[in-house]
This record gives structure tokens, C-alpha cells and sequence, in this order.
């Protein structure tokens, strides 16, 4: 079970890099360079704050675009292609294609995100010469970063298990934008009230709740970060992922491969 | 213990958008397929042999029905080690080279890894793929993608192995290796079933055929007997350019090509007619019962089953 799942993790993450999806490395790599020599022309006060906001906001956005779409078609078109009838033929389980795509798309993020850290970290030398013992609290935003990936790329797989890729992204990206005023939606709830306040609370608790995972500013700040956020954090994404996970086996496991 | 026995398997769709409604895909479906034989499912397109492929490899699920595959639940995770599925118009994961895509689908399969190096080589030969190591799927032809996918059938060296339309896309020489890679598989002790509609490599093929039309089965039975002298005729071809008239009393189809005479009569004649040619000193070259063409007899039973249709209607 293990191994196959393994397989096809492995076959998931050689698809997108033989898909060329790695190549936003360069795009991206091009954007902080470019930023980095421009900011340093600027203000030496200002320029680490820049290098880090809009390093680790690229590496959140970059990363966010990938798992949405490729997330999206991960199920669909292997459906519509047919590829999956040679993989279902064989002793798969359905669960086990999902988790293992799951994991293959996870991993592809993880790897995209350790480059694209390995150039944040490169940038920031680059403007200040050298680092500091404040600087290893980038490491915190970036987990969370990597966190905030793992719940996007189950919320992608479980739309890409019954609905079209086109509206899958409409979903992903709106639940992406709205769970980043997941706050202000838990603030509202609580002040409304009858039914109003019963349906706010619901969406507020239903959709991802990004804003916790948004560190960065406070980060390039040098404002350290709570131990109790880390594994509160961590805990949400695996239930959160879990959840929609669950939720896309349960909708596959039943449909019919037309 | 046979090889497959589908007990019953139905499907119906849900068609519409708004108001949905019931689809026949596939009326209760009883078959058998024994051990070692080569099975043909025919009907034209659109019959139901592709819903019956896709229900026994549980990508489609049944709306009633169930089936044993070598005598085990046909769901169960261990009996699908044991079969190998070409579907129809395969397509691939287009970024993988052939080496690539058959070592993956070996590891899904549970081929040990020591054996899979070695296997994937002797398929890739046994399909006539042999030098196309790193080129990716993308660059293959049609032809070439359908061997692949015939490769992918046999790499795990299923008991049984469902081919959905396996000539398609292939050329007379490709359609040929094909068939003999049938018969190969046979002589194996394996079982071969395979959907067409091309009745000419069923005839050729098949131990015994099922022919299925809109969703319903409409015969089961090996090739002989369901072509072997259904007019109870006999065609005798004698030396000759000239029709005697005591052979012509016997036989009103008579004809004759180059230095043959054919004559087409009831098989109680047949003596009278050995009697009249010795008389008439001609020389026998063959009797040999007239049989109907499966062509024959599957567009007859297509016609009768729209007959039976229109007078339901």
C-alpha cells in the first residue's frame, strides 16, 4: 500500500517537473535579483524589509499559483485522458491514487519552495552582507508557507474530484482569498446576530483560516513568533488537509470514470 | 472453475441535465468464460462492450450484478494483480518514455523490482517496441501508442487479459503481430477476451464469441456452431465447364468458374449427386458443407433484435 502510494507520488512530482512547472524558479529568481539590486540603490535602512516581504510573499503566491493549477487537474484530467484506467486496472485503490497524488503535488511544492528559500536566503546576503540570529525566524514563515500549501493542494485535489478544472480553480483561488480574511469573517460573526451570525460563524469556521499562517510582515519586522502558533498551525493544516482529503476519496470512491 | 462469470451485471445512467433521466447502459448481463480461451464480445458500436470492460475493471460501478473473476469477487484488489486491460484508444502519460511508463506500471502491479528491469525489456520485443528507449510517448504514433498499451496488458503476466477494440489504430501488419500475440498468449494458458467489431479477427481468433446489441446479449457460442451448416447445404465443386442436365435436376445453383463447376444442394442429395457425376464421368474435387459466415449470422441476429425492437415499440 505504502510503496504505491509512494509510486505515484513519485510519478506525480516527475510529470510536473517534466511539465516544466520548476521552471517559475527562474522567473522568480529573476524577481528577487531584480529587487534586490534595485532596493539596495534605494535605502540601506529599508532594503532587508523589502528583500524579506516581497521574497517570502513571492514564494507564498508562486507556490499557491502551482498547487492551484496543477491541483485542479490532477484527478479531472487523468479522467478525461483515460490514464487512469491503466492505473485503477491495476491493484490500486482509489484512496491510494488520491493520497498519492496528494503527496506527489505536496512534494513538488516542498522541493519549488526549498529553492525559492535557498534564493530568499541568497538575496538577503546579497543586500546585508550577512546573517543574523533574527533572520532563522524566515524559516517559521516559510513552514507556514509550506503549511498553507498542504491545505490549498487537498482543497485543489477534492474540487478536481468532481468538478471541471476551469471552475476547481474558480474555487480554490476564491476559498484562497477569502480564507485570508478568515479573521475579519470570525469578527464579523461575532458581531451579528439571529441567523446572520449563525451562517457568518459557520463560513468563518469552514473556510481555511490563512490569516494565521500570514507571519511574514511581523517576520521581516524581526517580532518573534509564538511556540503555541507553530503546533496550533500545524495541527489546523493536517486537520484541515485531512478533511478535504477525506472529503475528495468519499466523492471518488463513488464516481463513475465515464 | 471458469475464468470469468458475470452474474447479472446491469448499468443504467443518469442522462440530463436538470431533469435526469434513466439510461440503459447494459441490461442484466449472465456469461461465462472458461479457462485458456480465447472470448470475443462483438457488437457494433455503442452495443455495451466497452460499459461490460470498464464494470469488471471497477471503473464504472454496477447498478445491480456482480461478478467472479477467477472465482474471486471481481472488486477484490488481489484479483486485479491478476488481469491485465488494454482500453480502448489508450492514452498514456505522454511525458514518460516507454521504459519509463511500463517500470511504473510494473511497480503498481507489484512486480519485484529484480524481475521488472528484465520484463519491461522482453514486453517492449514482444510488441515490436525494442528501440525506442528515451523517446517520450508525445512523439509516438498511434500504432505505437496501442502497442504500448498492449505491453502494459501482458507486463505483469496476468491469468487473464481484457483487450477493448486491440486492432484499432494498427496497420495489416501491426493487426497480424497482434493476433499471433493472441494465440501466444493462449498457448500460455491464458485468457484472452476481447471486444471488436471487426468480425474478421474474431472468425479468425476466437475459440467462442458473444455478440451484444444495445446493452442486451443476443448469442453466446463457438464460432462452429453458430456458423456450421445452418442451411443444412452442401457445396460440391467437380472438373468440368459444362453442367450435365441429370446434375442440374439435382441442383438449381449451379455455376461455373474457369474449368470448375459449383453446385450448391440439400446434404440428402449429396448421394444422388456422387452417383450422378460417377455416371457422368466427372471428377470430384470437393464437398464440403456450406456454412454461414459469422458476418452472416451476426447481422442477422442484429436484424431480428430490431425487428424484435420495432414490434415492441
Amino acid at each position: 500500500m505504502r510503496t504505491r502510494i509512494a509510486h505515484i507520488a513519485s510519478n506525480t512530482f516527475r510529470e510536473a517537473v517534466r511539465d516544466r512547472v520548476l521552471y517559475n524558479l527562474i522567473a522568480f529568481a529573476l524577481l528577487l535579483s531584480g529587487a534586490a539590486i534595485l532596493v539596495g540603490q534605494i535605502s540601506i535602512e529599508i532594503e532587508k524589509l523589502v528583500v524579506i516581504n516581497l521574497g517570502l510573499t513571492a514564494v507564498s503566491l508562486f507556490g499557491i499559483v502551482i498547487a492551484i493549477f496543477i491541483g485542479i487537474g490532477l484527478v479531472s484530467k487523468e479522467i478525461e485522458k483515460r490514464t487512469l484506467y491503466t492505473v485503477l486496472s491495476r491493484p490500486v485503490r482509489r484512496w491510494e491514487f488520491i493520497v498519492g497524488k496528494f503527496f506527489g503535488l505536496a512534494g513538488t511544492l516542498v522541493v519549488n519552495t526549498f529553492f525559492m528559500a535557498v534564493g530568499v536566503f541568497a538575496a538577503l546576503f546579497y543586500v546585508s552582507h550577512k546573517f543574523v540570529r533574527a533572520d532563522a525566524l524566515i524559516l517559521v514563515a516559510l513552514y507556514f508557507i509550506v503549511l498553507e500549501f498542504l491545505i490549498i493542494c487537498s482543497l485543489a485535489l477534492l474540487f478536481s474530484s468532481f468538478s471541471s478544472p476551469l471552475l476547481s480553480a474558480v474555487f480554490a483561488f476564491s476559498l484562497f482569498v477569502i480564507g485570508n480574511f478568515a479573521e475579519d469573517l470570525r469578527n464579523f460573526a461575532g458581531m451579528a446576530h439571529g441567523y446572520s451570525h449563525w451562517l457568518a460563524t459557520g463560513v468563518a469556521y469552514l473556510v481555511p483560516n490563512f490569516s494565521a499562517f500570514n507571519v511574514i510582515t511581523s517576520i521581516a519586522h524581526e517580532q518573534p513568533v509564538a511556540g503555541q502558533l507553530i503546533w496550533q498551525n500545524t495541527l489546523y493544516a493536517l486537520f484541515y488537509a485531512t478533511m478535504a482529503l477525506s472529503g475528495a476519496v468519499l466523492i471518488f470512491e463513488h464516481r463513475d470514470l465515464k | 472453475m471458469s475464468a470469468i462469470e458475470i452474474l447479472g451485471l446491469e448499468k443504467t445512467y443518469s442522462v440530463g441535465f436538470w431533469r435526469k433521466r434513466p439510461m440503459r447502459g447494459l441490461s442484466p448481463l449472465h456469461l461465462t468464460v472458461e479457462d485458456g480461451e480465447i472470448f470475443g464480445f462483438l457488437g457494433p458500436n455503442g452495443a455495451g462492450k466497452t460499459t461490460t470492460l470498464k464494470l469488471l475493471m471497477g471503473l464504472v460501478f454496477p447498478s445491480a450484478g456482480s461478478a467472479l473473476i477467477l472465482g474471486r469477487d471481481w472488486t477484490d484488489p488481489q484479483v486485479k494483480a491478476q488481469i491485465g486491460f488494454l482500453p480502448e484508444r489508450p492514452y498514456f502519460y505522454d511525458y514518460l518514455t516507454a521504459h519509463e511508463l511500463l517500470e511504473y506500471y510494473g511497480q503498481l502491479s507489484g512486480v519485484p523490482g529484480k524481475q521488472r528491469k528484465q520484463r519491461v525489456e522482453q514486453v517492449l520485443q514482444q510488441v515490436g517496441l525494442r528501440d525506442v528507449q528515451g523517446v517520450q510517448l508525445r512523439k509516438f504514433s498511434k500504432g505505437m501508442l496501442q502497442r504500448v498499451g498492449i505491453g502494459q496488458a501482458i507486463l505483469h503476466d496476468p491469468k487473464i487479459v481484457f483487450f477493448d477494440e486491440p486492432m484499432s489504430g494498427l496497420d495489416p501488419m501491426g493487426r497480424r503481430e497482434v493476433r499471433d500475440l493472441m494465440v501466444q498468449l493462449k498457448r500460455e494458458g491464458k485468457t484472452v477476451f476481447f471486444s471488436t467489431h471487426i468480425l474478421s479477427d474474431a472468425e479468425t481468433l476466437c475459440d467462442r464469441v458473444a455478440i451484444i446489441h444495445k446493452g442486451e446479449l443476443r448469442g453466446v457460442g463457438a464460432i462452429e456452431d453458430l456458423t456450421s451448416s445452418v442451411q443444412g447445404k452442401v457445396e460440391v465443386v467437380w472438373h468440368g465447364t459444362q453442367i450435365p442436365a441429370s446434375i442440374k435436376a439435382l441442383s438449381a445453383e449451379c455455376h461455373v468458374t474457369g474449368d470448375r463447376v459449383r453446385a450448391i444442394i440439400n446434404e440428402n442429395q449429396q448421394d444422388a449427386m456422387i452417383d450422378a457425376l460417377r455416371r457422368e464421368r466427372q471428377r470430384l474435387i470437393a464437398i464440403t458443407p456450406v456454412r454461414t459466415s459469422l458476418e452472416a449470422y451476426f447481422v442477422e441476429k442484429l436484424r431480428r433484435a430490431e425487428t424484435t425492437a420495432g414490434r415492441t415499440v
